[in-house]
C-alpha cells in the first residue's frame, strides 16, 4: 500500500499569537511556526502503517511558501521516504488545499491519504473531507483507530458522545484525531537521513489548479479580554460566590 | 431567501444543537429542515414544530439510518440548489458532511460562525478563538457550519411547519456503519457539559484525579484535563480541553492545579465563569478566572466537597 500524507507549517501551539494593528489578520513575522499537531499524528501514524508492513511507501506533501520544506524534512525525519513541496505564497483556503492535492493524488496515485482534522491556525476542519469529495473517495474523518483488512479499512471515528465504527472501501481519506498515536520525536541519525531524501517541487499551474480564495477576509479582530476577577480567601466564600453571585451552582 | 438545516438525530429523537443552527438560519431567511434517516418521521413532526421553521424534508431510507457522509452529503447536493445557504450545527456530524458538500457544489465551506452579519458575511473563530475573522463569501451557495454556543437555541413548541416526504436514495456504496459505542458514563459529555472540573500537572498523578470526580459527582459536572495531564499519562486524551482538544464553554469551569498555558486558556476562555485553584498565586489562569483560590488543591479540593455538602443540605 502506497500512503500520502499531507502536513501543514502553522504558528506553534505554544505561541501566544497577536492580532495585527491594522487587523488584516495575524502576525506571523519571527514567530516560531511547526508542524500542525493533528499532522504529526498523521504521519506518524503512516510511520506505523509501514513499521507493521502494511504500507510500503509514504510520500509527504506540504502546501506553501519554501520554508514548508522544512515542515517536510521533519515528516521525513520521522520516516516518511520523499516529500512534494506545491510552492506558493497565496493566501490558500481548503478548498484550493484539497483541488492541489487531488492533482497530487492522480499523479502518485496512493491508496490511502491521511491527514490532520484541522490546522490550528484557520481551524477550518475542511480538507479532507473536500479532497473525499473530489476524489469521490470515502472518507473516515476524526479517526482514533485504524483496522486494515479484506481490501477495506475499519476506521473508529471520535464522535460527539463517544465513538462510531465505520467501514471504508479503498482507496480511503482518514483525517486524524488525537487518540490515534503518540508523534515521535525524530533522532538525530533520522534527522541526517532525511536531509538526503528527495524532495519535488511543483506549482499550482503544473496542477492546473486555480487557487483564488472564495473567502474574502474582511478583518480579523481580537476577541474581548476576560478581566482577572477576585482572589477568594478560602473555598467556603467560593462556594458562597458560585451560589450567591453567578449563580451557577 | 431560503435556507436548509441539516437536522441532527438518532432517528428518535431531534438533537438540541438543531435549535441553536435554526436560530442562525432565521436570521438569514426562511427555514427548511432536512430530516435524513430511517424510520424517523417523529423526529420530522418535532422539527415541524419548531418555532420559524416553514417547512421539513424528511428522507427516509437505509442509506441514511447512519449518519455517513457520503450519502448525506449527496442528497444535501441534490437539493442544495434550492436554498441560498445550507447550514449544519458544528458538531463532529455537522463538521463531517459539510466540507463534502461545499466541494461537491465547488464552494467553499463557513467553518463555525459565531455571528451573522449579512447574507454573506460571517465572523468564525480562528487560532482556537484567539482570534475572530470577519468572512464574506463570493459564492452563490454559502455553506456553513454554526457553533451551537454562539446562538440561543431556537424554541422547540410554537411553530407550524409542513413535512414533506421526498424520495431520494443516494447510497453511495463507499462507506458503511459497524457499530457506536456512547459514553454511558453518568457525568455528562465535556463539549455539552454545563460544569467542568479539570486537573492539570498539579494534580501529580492519575490516582488523584478521584477527588476530582468527588466533587464533579456533586456538581453533576464532566471532568477536564490540561494537555500537561495527558501527557504526563495521568489520564487519557479524550479528558483534553484546549486548543489540540476539545474546545468548550460550559456555564461553570473549574480549573484545578493548572497553570493556564495558551494552549489550555484557548479552549476554555468562553466560559462562562471560570474559577482557579492552584498553591501558585503568579499561574497565569489567575488571569483570567473570575475566582481564584490560591491553596494546596489537596486540601482545597476535599474542603470544597465538604462545603457543597453543607451548601446542599
Amino acid at each position: 500500500m502506497k500512503v500520502l500524507v499531507a502536513v501543514k507549517r502553522v504558528i506553534d501551539y505554544n505561541v501566544k499569537i497577536r492580532v495585527k494593528p491594522d487587523n488584516t489578520g495575524v502576525e506571523t513575522a519571527n514567530v516560531k511556526m511547526s508542524m500542525n499537531p493533528f499532522d504529526e499524528i498523521a504521519v506518524e501514524e503512516a510511520v506505523k502503517l509501514k513499521e507493521a508492513g502494511t504500507a510500503e511507501e509514504i510520500v509527504v506533501v506540504s502546501i506553501g511558501s519554501k520554508a514548508s520544506q522544512e515542515t517536510i524534512r521533519t515528516a521525513l525525519a520521522m520516516g516518511c521516504d520523499s516529500g512534494i513541496q506545491v510552492e506558493t505564497d497565496a493566501d490558500l483556503q481548503p478548498l484550493a488545499v484539497a483541488k492541489l492535492l487531488k492533482g497530487i493524488v492522480e499523479k502518485e496515485s496512493p491508496d490511502l491519504v491521511i491527514v490532520g482534522k484541522q490546522a490550528i491556525d484557520d481551524d477550518s476542519n475542511q480538507t479532507g473531507q473536500m479532497l473525499s469529495a473530489l476524489l469521490g473517495w470515502p472518507q473516515g474523518t476524526f479517526a482514533s483507530k485504524l483496522d486494515f483488512a479484506d481490501g477495506g479499512v475499519t476506521v473508529t471515528r471520535e464522535i460527539d458522545g463517544g465513538l462510531e465504527t465505520i467501514k471504508l472501501k479503498m482507496p480511503a481519506i482518514i483525517t486524524t484525531d488525537l487518540r490515534l498515536n503518540v508523534p515521535r520525536y525524530a533522532s538525530l541519525p533520522n534527522i541526517m537521513k532525511a536531509k538526503k531524501k528527495q524532495i519535488e517541487v511543483l506549482s499550482p499551474d503544473d496542477l492546473g489548479v486555480d487557487v483564488a480564495p472564495r473567502l474574502e477576509v474582511l478583518k480579523v479582530t481580537e476577541p474581548q479580554k476576560r478581566e482577572a476577577g477576585v482572589i477568594l480567601e478560602n473555598v467556603a466564600q467560593l462556594v458562597d460566590k458560585l451560589k450567591n453571585e453567578a449563580k451557577v451552582i | 431567501m431560503s435556507v436548509l438545516v441539516l437536522a441532527e438525530h438518532d432517528n428518535k429523537n431531534l438533537k438540541p444543537a438543531t435549535l441553536n443552527a435554526v436560530t442562525a438560519a432565521a436570521q438569514l431567511g426562511e427555514v427548511t429542515i432536512l430530516v435524513a434517516g430511517k424510520d424517523c418521521r417523529a423526529v420530522a413532526d418535532d422539527a415541524a414544530k419548531v418555532a420559524g421553521v416553514a417547512k421539513v424534508l424528511l428522507a427516509q431510507s437505509d442509506a441514511y439510518a447512519h449518519p455517513l457522509a457520503e450519502n448525506v452529503a449527496a442528497l444535501l447536493v441534490e437539493l442544495a440548489g434550492d436554498y441560498s445557504h445550507v447550514l449544519a450545527p458544528a458538531t463532529t456530524s455537522g463538521k463531517n458532511i459539510m466540507p463534502r458538500v461545499a466541494a461537491l457544489l465547488d464552494v467553499a465551506q463557513i467553518s463555525d460562525i459565531l455571528v451573522v452579519e449579512g447574507a454573506d458575511t460571517f465572523v468564525r473563530p480562528i487560532y482556537a478563538g484567539n482570534a475572530l475573522a470577519t468572512v464574506k463569501s463570493s459564492d452563490a451557495i454559502k455553506v456553513i457550519t454554526v457553533r451551537g454556543t454562539a446562538f440561543e437555541a431556537a424554541a422547540p413548541e410554537g411553530g407550524s411547519g409542513t413535512v414533506e416526504e421526498i424520495s431520494v436514495d443516494k447510497d453511495a456504496g463507499l462507506s458503511s456503519f459497524v457499530g457506536a459505542d456512547l459514553t454511558k458514563s453518568e457525568r455528562p459529555e465535556l463539549t455539552s457539559a454545563r460544569i467542568i472540573i479539570s486537573g492539570g500537572r498539579g494534580m501529580q498523578n492519575g490516582e488523584n484525579f478521584k477527588i476530582l470526580e468527588d466533587v464533579a459527582d456533586k456538581l453533576g459536572a464532566a471532568i477536564g484535563a490540561s494537555r500537561a495531564a495527558v501527557d504526563a499519562g495521568y489520564v487519557s486524551n479524550d479528558y483534553q480541553v484546549g486548543q489540540t482538544g476539545k474546545v468548550v464553554a460550559p456555564d461553570l469551569y473549574i480549573a484545578v492545579g493548572i497553570s493556564g498555558a495558551i494552549q489550555h486558556l484557548a479552549g476554555m476562555k468562553d466560559s462562562k465563569v471560570i474559577v482557579a485553584i492552584n498553591k501558585d498565586a503568579e499561574a497565569p489562569i489567575f488571569q483570567i478566572a473570575d475566582y481564584g483560590v490560591v491553596a494546596d488543591l489537596f486540601e482545597a479540593v476535599p474542603a470544597l466537597s465538604a462545603e457543597l455538602d453543607k451548601a446542599q443540605s
